[in-house]
């Protein structure tokens, strides 16, 4: 099999904020009932936690479950899992109308860390990313300058940010130019 | 710039956000129906200065269709609702009362 590469091997910057390619992440696209019971345990066996609620992401270690949509999921595992995931999310879904679809390779995924990452992404997305108002364990999809994006928080002053792979160069073109040195804003200070 | 709600996620956004998807309520006349009725289906649409009803879709979201109640005079917002209705529900038609008494789109008022 060939080897696996994710969008921007290394891609790395330091301005304000450290802007950082995150590397190979196993994404699986889940859709389905959010309410009903074998979705959740088909989720539960895989992820092992629950079902995230409205704009919440739920993560466990290096697995998690993010909120998409009212039927839709994005289910997080270690990259060299994402088959054995979906073949064990089919097996748990039985019959029911859902569908697990491996997405890792279309997606490219960056880490924004330090004291101005808030600034950094409020600068590209129109999402109030004050303290009171975006914390850890929620989930936001919008638009990062004129492309689909979804971040979340994964620590104090650490975002990461999801957007299609395609895109991947001109997102993290993006994330460099607002996390230039001297970019402070001084917004969510 | 208009700032919308997404019922279906919650998100409160800028327009830029979602994107506008015509005329709401519209009844869809096809095979079996008059070249008239077509013909309005596809092409007589409302243009009113004041309330107006249209479809958005939260298209840098969650995706999903929805209805909103506006203002093409102010931009106002009045709110709202869900796409799997054929009429606007009473809450929004109350609220659009109360902002503008006597107001007429359509068949509803």
């Amino acid at each position: 099999m060939s080897e696996a590469r994710s969008a921007l091997p290394g891609a790395r910057f330091e301005g304000i904020a450290l802007v950082e390619e995150a590397g190979l992440q196993g994404m699986i696209t889940l859709r389905g009932d959010l309410g009903d019971e074998t979705f959740a345990k088909a989720l539960r066996e895989v992820t092992g936690t629950g079902v995230p609620g409205l704009r919440e992401v739920v993560l466990n270690g290096e697995k998690g479950a993010a909120w998409m949509s009212p039927d839709e999921l994005l289910v997080m595992v270690p990259h060299g899992e994402a088959g054995a995931a979906v073949a064990a999310l089919d097996a748990g879904l039985g019959e029911s109308h859902a569908l697990a679809v491996d997405v890792s390779d279309a997606r490219a995924v960056f880490d924004i860390r330090g004291a101005h990452a808030r600034e950094v992404l409020g600068k590209l997305m129109p999402v109030d990313f004050d303290a009171g108002a975006f914390g850890p364990g929620q989930i936001r999809r919008s638009r990062m300058a004129q492309v689909p994006a979804a971040v979340w928080m994964t620590g104090e002053d650490a975002f990461r940010v999801v957007c299609f792979r395609s895109v991947g160069q001109y997102v993290f073109d993006l994330l460099k130019a607002a996390a230039a040195e001297g970019g402070e804003v001084g917004l969510y200070a | 710039m208009l700032i919308l709600e997404c019922p279906c996620c919650g998100v409160k956004g800028e327009e830029t956000e979602f994107h506008g998807g015509g005329e709401a309520h519209i009844k869809r006349f096809g095979p079996g129906s008059s070249e008239e009725e077509f013909h309005d289906y596809l092409f007589a649409k409302e243009n009113p200065r004041g309330v107006h009803f249209e479809r958005w879709r939260h298209v840098n979201g969650c995706g999903k269709w929805f209805h909103v109640a506006r203002c093409t005079q102010t931009l106002e917002v009045f709110g709202s609702y869900s796409a799997q209705t054929t009429e606007p529900p009473q809450e929004i038609r109350d609220k659009i009362t109360a902002k503008r008494p006597g107001w007429r789109w359509r068949e509803f008022a």
